[in-house]
This record gives structure tokens, sequence and C-alpha cells, in this order.
């Protein structure tokens, strides 16, 4: 990147500061001719002079100019106007010469502003372009919390002074000059005492700040570094509290904000220092103009028109002067800036621009062997990984890489899938390096996965599909108001050099993953899903969440025949009594008190757990049916049992996790609330503490918790209240809750739930397996397998895909590489986190996936266990770095070598 | 059956007899009520132990795999307790109980019966003491079928 900010900004927005320069130039026209007007409104119509006989005129707007050789021409001769007339028209100038110079200020503004913007988008863009070319290696040593530091917030004072960067010298320099000269053509001594505290200032402010710009470079540096720390702690929690070292972690964060806070603190002492002695500069001139001004006056020397004119023009000159001072700290500070954030990302062995050239047509084959010739790879520390092996992985063959623990197989396979750089040698396919072809070829005929599995912040199906999205296949045309946005986005994107590819576009490469559009892609999702063995996992993601129901729509079409299909199937094999169905006119006594009263589920938060019982129009349907009273009572009656129980257990004992009323940390409030209300009639309870009681009794399912507090009188006017509840239900809670119904599907509640539409027996402890297992088999009998499969793809992997298990995200990376229907696969221990069966399943399920309608790649595999050899063409043993056997597994077990040894 | 039921038969189960009433109330809040047909396994030889049973109502059957299959060693009746020595010993089921009527029972969870067992000695002892009396009876068994083997 260019080194220098100056000659940066001066390379991308040349035409745009001379234009803005012109503008600013052309702008100090009407601000000069500001600064003569107070005079001649002075001393003409308000002193009277040229009017000094009663009725008498002047000229005004004559147009006339001195023309060398020609003389004297007038163009207008003016109006004539008497002395309240001019003072009237001469204020009417004024008042439009400010407008003026407003609208150019205005202009000026807004155009630097952009520069600006634009500017910082195209280096943002710049600084991320170059993380995408960054060698893998460079990564082993940067803490991405930092990079992401410098490429948000460190460039980000960069923008504003961009607008700034060649502007604010003329403008305000050009300002200060006119001031300047405007004083010295009034009065030559006071033009000179002017020019001497300026000299002053400029030569001294600048030296005083020179100490800011070392403060501002510590404080940019312990930002970056404590940012970096941040990003650690967050992705290393684990270890800290594994370790017992977050106390060691406070300390580390504490001593580093110590330092930032010394840094600041002083920092600010030094920049109200320097403003201190800025202003009394400015302000000691006034103190000499107005002595040595007001004594010129007294002896005649100089009129009170100019004195006024001098002080008035003064005003101007210490503003630009000082945002002179200011401009010429801030162009330094980001010159720093620049520099600092220019040098980390300046790093040798970029990869060249042309590897990740956008490609939209897909690239032929790749037919040649892949081979390695005298390669050798070291790691970080220098030490030898692999010494000069050659070997030669032909189109379609399968080769399982047997390693010793210091066999290099894993360096290996790395080199294949370019994350490694050799050292000597190269790796080749067919007659090309292999670091030479362009990304469009090797990310699109090969895949890699290996046991280190990294996955973005996105749904499942974002993270399986990623692997396809190369390039923007689909133009969207857009209409209206979103054709001008796009076509907006575009202009601005060339501006600021940033590309126009369109993020709305398709950028899934069907054809390689062998479908043909979105409609067919499913089908091979859930193939390499189901070579993973990862579909039943993802069922249950499915099963677990809610649906969105625009996208899933015929789970809710067929809801009824699901929830039919059900209850038969539980009833053939005499299981009615595990599952006890919602039914409107009905209790559900393995349901709480409240799921059986809103029957429904909340969709906001207005009816949701506790606002439920605080709901006024809740609590008036509850005393309409003559509840409120006995839920009340119910309610001391279970926080009487509850504190009984539970009062004296530790907070953190393990049997407050059967307490569904309430959690421990409450227990002391609802022990006093007790108190206080035991003798209390119930009329005299206030509504919160009614609220806080009743909600208790919600929790209640008698067979559960079998305190024996339910009658069925209490059971029949419960669902009578249900009733009433959804007779009168205003209008702002239509939208808080969805009614149970046995003929619709609730989008608020899970897929599971939508399907039992009940509650599953408490005492039947085997309940929630079998139940689940019958699910899926009623799922595949009535096609919605597929369905629900595809709903648990909307699952959002989280940071890093932490909510997935290791095993389950090294499987999901497994069937990202074999979605893409590569050439040449490569796995590198893969499946490291399962154990050695499921491993052996899935590699026998991807080696027939991988060849399924007769396609035969290269599958180049590093195993765990040698004995998975015996799945393979060819067996490659390494063994410290060299490749020591290469054969079929046959012959290999017949030489008695090292994989004999490492089989037996 | 209610809470204050079932705090009844606890009382009546010897190993439970020395701890207050509140506490068996706690215990059997925090345990599952769980109900199986006739013919249904409460658990299986060779399952990891992670819950005792206390018979509330019902019958139920201990058996012991043998090579001639499943050969019936005890029956247990209300009141009873099974399943605690697998919890105490960290060790697998030592036999299978099935139901042989339908059977309601109280599933305590293993955790919660060692936090128990901490907290009230009384009940070690009790334990201690029933465990010891089973051993005194089996080497009675064992004296009894070795001298029949001698004759």
């Amino acid at each position: 990147m260019e080194p220098s900010l100056a000659r940066y900004i001066w390379r991308h927005t040349r035409k745009q500061q001379l234009w803005i320069l012109m503008i600013v130039l052309l702008s100090m026209i009407p601000y000069f001719m500001s600064f003569d007007l107070p005079k001649l409104i002075v001393n003409g119509p308000i002193q009277g002079k040229g009017f000094e006989q009663p009725g008498a005129t002047q000229p005004f707007m004559r147009l006339h100019y001195d023309l060398p050789f020609i003389g004297e021409v007038q163009f207008f001769s003016g109006f004539q106007l008497d002395r309240s007339a001019t003072l009237l028209a001469l204020s009417v100038v004024f008042l439009l010469l400010v407008v003026i110079n407003g609208l150019f200020k205005l202009y000026i503004n807004t155009y630097k502003g952009r520069l600006g913007e634009r500017m910082l988008r195209r280096i943002r863009f710049d600084l991320v372009d170059r993380v995408l070319r960054f060698p893998p290696f460079y990564f082993k040593r940067v803490k991405s919390a930092e990079v992401a530091t410098m490429v948000k917030d460190e460039v980000e004072p960069l923008g504003g002074f961009i607008g700034d960067a060649f502007l604010q010298p003329v403008l305000l320099g050009g300002q200060a000059l006119t001031a300047m000269l405007f004083i010295m053509v009034q009065n030559f001594w006071l033009g000179t005492i002017a020019v001497v505290i300026v000299v002053i200032q400029i030569v001294l402010i600048p030296r005083m700040r020179r100490r800011l710009i070392v403060l501002g470079r510590e404080r940019q540096l312990t930002a970056r570094a404590l940012s970096g720390r941040v990003g650690e702690i967050v992705d290393g929690i684990g270890a800290v509290h594994v370790h017992d070292t977050s106390n060691y972690e406070r300390a580390d964060i504490a001593a580093r904000l110590g330092l930032i806070f010394k840094i600041r603190f002083d920092l600010y002492q030094w920049k109200f220092m320097v403003k201190f002695l800025n202003n009394f500069l400015a302000q000691l001139t006034p103190f000499l103009f107005y002595m040595i001004g007001g004594y010129l006056v007294i002896e005649g020397r100089l009129d009170v028109g100019q004195l006024v004119a001098v002080i008035g023009a003064y005003k101007d000159l210490p503003g630009p002067m000082k945002e002179l001072i200011d401009w010429d700290q801030a162009r330094q500070d980001v010159q720093v800036k620049y520099q600092q954030v220019v040098e980390q990302f300046t790093v040798d062995g970029v990869i060249a621009p042309t590897i990740g050239a956008l490609t939209i047509d897909a690239p032929g084959p790749m037919t040649g062997p892949l081979s390695a010739i005298g390669l050798s790879i070291a790691d970080d520390g220098g030490a030898l990984l692999l010494d000069r092996i050659s070997l030669q992985v032909k189109p379609g063959e399968t080769v399982a890489l047997v390693s010793t623990a210091t066999g290099g197989a894993e360096a290996l396979a790395e080199a294949f899938a370019r994350l490694n750089r050799p050292k000597g040698g190269k790796v080749a396919s067919g007659a090309h390096d292999l670091l030479e072809l362009p990304e469009a070829v090797t990310g699109r005929r090969m895949s890699y996965a290996s046991s280190d599995v990294f996955l973005f912040q996105a749904s499942l199906r974002d993270n399986l599909l990623y692997g396809l999205k190369h390039a923007p296949l689909t133009s969207v045309t857009y209409d209206g108001a979103a054709a001008d946005q796009r076509r907006w986005n575009i202009h601005e994107a060339r501006r600021s050099g940033n590309p126009d590819h369109d993020i709305q576009s398709d950028w899934i490469d069907y054809a390689s993953a062998g479908a043909t559009g979105p409609h067919d892609l499913f089908e091979a999702v859930r193939r390499v899903l189901d070579a993973v063995i990862l579909s039943r996992d993802i069922l249950d993601l499915g099963l677990r969440s809610s649906a969105d129901l625009t996208r899933h729509t015929e789970l809710a079409r067929r809801i009824v025949e699901l929830r039919a299909a059900l209850r038969t199937r539980l009833e053939h094999e005499g299981l009615s009594g595990l599952v006890v169905p919602f039914e409107p006119g009905a209790y559900n006594k393995e349901a709480t008190i409240g799921q059986n009263l809103l029957f429904g589920a909340a969709a906001g938060p207005e009816l949701a757990d506790r606002a439920l019982a605080a709901n006024p129009y809740f609590a008036s349907v509850l005393s309409q049916a003559g509840l409120d009273r006995t839920l009340y009572e119910m309610g001391m009656e279970i926080a009487d049992q509850a504190i009984e129980l539970f009062a004296d257990l530790p907070p953190d004992h393990q049997f407050f996790q059967q307490l569904a009323f309430m959690s421990a940390e409450e227990i002391p409030a609802y022990e006093t609330l007790l108190q206080r209300l035991k003798n209390r009639p119930y009329e005299a309870v206030s509504e919160n503490d009614r609220a806080m009681i009743v909600t208790l009794s919600f929790a209640y399912i008698e067979p559960r918790h079998r305190f024996g507090l339910l009658s069925d009188e209490l059971m029949s006017k419960i669902v009578a209240a249900r009733n009433g509840f959804y007779e009168n239900l205003p209008p702002e809670l239509q939208n808080a809750v969805e009614r149970y119904d046995p003929a619709k599907y609730i989008a608020a509640a899970t897929v599971m739930d939508n399907v039992l539409f009940g509650r599953v027996g408490n005492n039947h402890p085997d309940a929630p397996d079998r139940i689940r297992s019958i699910v899926y088999d009623i799922l595949d009998e009535l096609g919605l397998y597929a369905e629900v499969l595809d709903v648990g793809l909307d699952f959002n992997v989280g940071s890093g895909g932490r909510r997935l298990t290791g095993g389950q995200r090294q499987k999901l990376d497994v069937a990202r590489a074999l979605l893409k229907r590569p050439d040449f696969l490569i796995l590198n221990r893969p499946l490291s986190a399962l154990d050695q069966r499921m491993q052996d399943k899935v590699l026998q399920n991807v080696l027939e996936e991988a060849r399924r309608d007769g396609h035969s790649p290269a599958i180049v595999w590093v195993v765990t266990n040698p004995a998975m050899g015996m799945m393979f063409d060819r067996v490659v043993v390494f063994d410290s770095g060299q490749l020591v056997e290469d054969g079929t597994h046959e012959t290999l077990l017949a030489e008695s070598g090292i994989f004999k040894e490492l089989l037996s | 059956m209610l809470l204050k039921d079932e705090v009844g038969m606890l009382q009546r189960v010897p190993l439970f007899s020395g701890i207050e009433p509140t506490k068996l109330k706690l215990l059997a809040f925090t345990s599952d009520r769980v109900s199986y047909a006739a013919g249904q396994i409460l658990f299986r030889q060779g399952d990891e132990g992670d819950a005792a049973y206390v018979i509330l109502s019902g019958r139920a059957d201990i058996l012991v795999d043998s090579d001639s299959g499943p050969i019936k060693v005890a029956e247990l009746l209300p009141n009873s307790i099974v399943g605690e020595i697998a919890i105490l010993c960290n060790s697998s089921r030592t036999a299978t109980v099935r139901a042989a009527s339908p059977v309601e029972a109280l599933r305590i969870h293993k955790d919660h019966f060692l936090r128990l067992m901490k907290e009230f000695p009384e009940m070690t002892i009790e334990m201690v003491r029933v465990l010891a009396d089973r051993l005194s009876h089996t080497t009675a068994d064992l004296i009894d079928a070795r001298s029949a083997n001698n004759e």
C-alpha cells in the first residue's frame, strides 16, 4: 500500500480536490466583499460621509473599472439613492453576502464530507482486501480483534481528514491571509502587530503539539492491544475458567486500562495547556488593537471606521488560524495512524490479485495428477515437517495417508489445500504449479476438510452452501425504488473503488453440487448429510425449533394429518397414555394451570411467562370466572409448601432444579411476602402482590407436584375461563397469543410441540425417547422428513459454530467438502472427534457418496487409524517427515514394515 | 396419591424411618412419580445405575440373567426400595426389575440420594445396618449351601 497518506489521497481524489479548491477560491470573492461592507456602511450612511448636503444622493451599484490603456470604462451608472435608502441598500447587500457565504460553506462542507466518506470506504475495503490476500502463515501471528480494530476504528479519523486534506489549508490560509491583508491595508502598524502574534502562534503551538502526537500514537497502540486481549479472553473463555485465571485476566485488563488512562489523561492535560496558550495569544491581539488603535484614533491618525473594520477583521483571524493549526495537528495525527495501519498490512508474499479474481464461468475439471515434487515443509519454528518427499495422486485414485506421530501427512494435506507454503520443492497439478492456479480452479475443483473446522455465525444451511458461493451467477432485476437504490449502490461502489457485485444475487453454484437450481439442491444436501450421518441430529434440531412458515408451508398445511397419524400410531401401540392431547373443551392434566388457562402459545412478551398474571385483561377474565380468589389461595398454598420444603437449602442445592414455581433467589422475597399476606383478607391485597402469588399457581401440574390442589370443579372453571378469555380478546392482544387449534399450525411453538399437540405424561420416564422415535417414523411415512430437516437447517450454529458439538462441526465440514463434487477431495483427519466405529461408517458412506452417479474423484484421506487404509486403493505411510511405504493395503501388510507395526 | 401420602409410605421404608417428615417430603417432591404397566421393565441388568426406586403400589420381580434365561430371585412389595446398591457402588445394575402388576413408584435420582446420605447420618447408618444385615444373611446362606454340598 502507498506509504504516504498525502500521496494516497492525491492519487484517488485529485480531480475532486482541484474542483473543491476552485470553488473555495471562488468563495473568497464574496468573503472579501463582506469585510469591506461594514466600513462602507459606518462611514457612508451612518456617519454621513458623502451626504453632507440634505437631499444628497450617491450612486449605488455603479459598475466601472479602470482598465489599462483604455482608461475608465463605465458599464452601469448606478441608482441614485439618498442617505437612508443607501443604508437600507447596503444592509441588504450585507445580508445577501451572508447568504452567499453560507451557501458556499454548505456546498463545500457537503462536498468534502462525501469525499472523505468515499475515501474511508476505499481505505477500509483496501484493508479487508489485503486481509483476504494475506499469505496463510501470517494469520498465525495476528490477533483477529486487532485487525478488526484497525479496519474499523483506527482508519475512521482518516475519513474526516481526507475532505480537509488539501482544502483546509487553502481555505483557512486564504481566509487568514485575506483578513491579514485587510488589516494591513487599513493600518500598517496594527497589521504588523497581528503578524507578529500569528508568527509566534505558528512557531510555538506545533512544537508543543509534538508531544501530543507521540501520546496519540501510544494511545492507538495500547487501545489496539486492549481490543486484542479482549478478543482473546472471549475466544479462550473456557481456558480462563478451567484454570481459575479470571483474576489474572482481570489484573491484566486493569493494568492495561490504567496505562491507557495515564496516556489519555496526559493527552488531556497537554491539549488544554496548548489550548490555553493559544487562546491567550489570540486574545492578546485585540488588547493591543484597543490600546494602540485607540491611541491612533485619539491622535487622529486613524478614523473610527477603520478601527472598527480592523477589529471586525481580526475577529475572523484567530478562528482560521486556530483551525489551521488544528488541521496541521490532525494531519500529523492521521499520518501517524495511517502509517501504523499500513505497516501492519504490509506483508511479504501477499497473494496476487489474479489468484482470487472473480470468475463466473465454471472452470474445466482438473485432469492432471496432483503431485508433490521434492516437497519440504517447515513449521513456524523452522523444523522440517516433510523432507523432500515426492508423491503422485492420479485422478480417481483413493489414497489413505497413514502417519506416525511425527509423520507429516497432515502437512502434506495442508500443502495440497494450499494452506501451507512449501519451503522447498513444489506441489503441482498436471504441469502447473498448484500455487499459480487461480482459486477459481482450486476452490471449485478441489475440496478440503480437516479436524480444525471453522463455521460462520449463520444457519446450518448457509454454512453448508458456503463452499458453493464463488460468484454472483444471476443478475437480479430491480423495480422502482429498489432499482434506484441498486444504481446508487453501483455508482457509489465504483466511486470508492469497491466491487459492485450484487450480494443479493444467487451465488450458489448449483451445477457443481449436481443440481440444476434451488428446487433440487435439497436432494444433494440431504445425500451428503446422510453420508456423514448428520441428518438425525439436524432433524432433532428441526423438531426443537419453530419453523419459518413462509418457507415451510407444507408443514403447516399437513399438520392435521400429522397429528392424526401420531394419535393413531400411539393407540395402535397401546401408548395413548404417553401423550395427553390438547382439547379445546377439556382440561389437560399434564399441562400447567397457566397453559390450561391461556390454551395457546404466547407470541409476544405481553402474555409470556410472568407477564401473564400481571396482564390486566387476563386478571379481569380470571375474576369474571370466579377464579381470581381460588388461584390466589392456591398460590398461597404453593408458596407455603415450597418455602417449607426449600427454605433451609443453600441456593446452589441441586434440588432447586425440581422447583418449577420460583428460583432459589426468589425464596426470601416470597418468604416475606407470605408473612405479610398470611392473615390479610383477599380484598386488602394489592394488585401486584396478587399477581406475584397467582403466578405461582400457573406453574402447577397436579401429577407432577402432587399437592392435591386440583378439583374437578376448578378444572371446569378453568376451561370456561379459557373460552371467556378468547371471546373478548382486545385488539392489542390479538397478536400476543396463538390459540391452540387442533386444525391449525402454531407458529410460535416448536415443530415437536406442534406434532404432539399435547403434553407428554410426567410419570413415564422413557416417554420422550419413545415418542421421538415414533415421530421420526411418522415424518418418514408422510414424506415430511425432508421438510423438518429443512427446518433444522435454519438452525444458527452460533459464533464459530459453537452451538454444535465438535463431532457435528466436523461432520458438517466433510459434508460441505462433499457437496462440491470436486475432482480432488482432500480430508485431513476430518473426523477426529468421532469414535472409531462412527469414523469407519462415515468413511464408507463418504467413499460411496463421492462416487455416486459415475463420479470418480481422487480422495486423499489422512486417516486416524491405519486400519481404515483397507478401504482405499493405495496406502502411503509417513514417518519422521519421510515417505516410507507406498502400496496397496495387502502388499504393505505382506511387507511387515512400519504399516504392519502401526496396525498391531 | 398425593405428596403427603407418599411421605407416609416413605416413613414405612426402614431405610428412611429415621428421617424427619419434612425432609422426606422434600425427597418425595424432588423425585419423579413414575408408573409402569405389568411386564414393563424398571431397569435392566447391566444398565448404568442412575436412580433408586421406592415401590408405592403394585408388585415387581427381581430377575437375574442365567444361562437358562432369567431367574426370579425375589419379589418387591410396596414400601420396598430397590436399586440403591448400584448407586452406592457406582456399578451397573446387578439384576433386572420388571413390574409384575401395574406399579407406581418414586424414582429417586442418584445425586439426590447421595446428597441425602451426606446430610442425614441416621440414614447412612440405617443403610449400613441394612447392608450388614444382608451380608450376614448371605454369609449364613453360603454356609448352609456349603454344608449342603459337603453332605
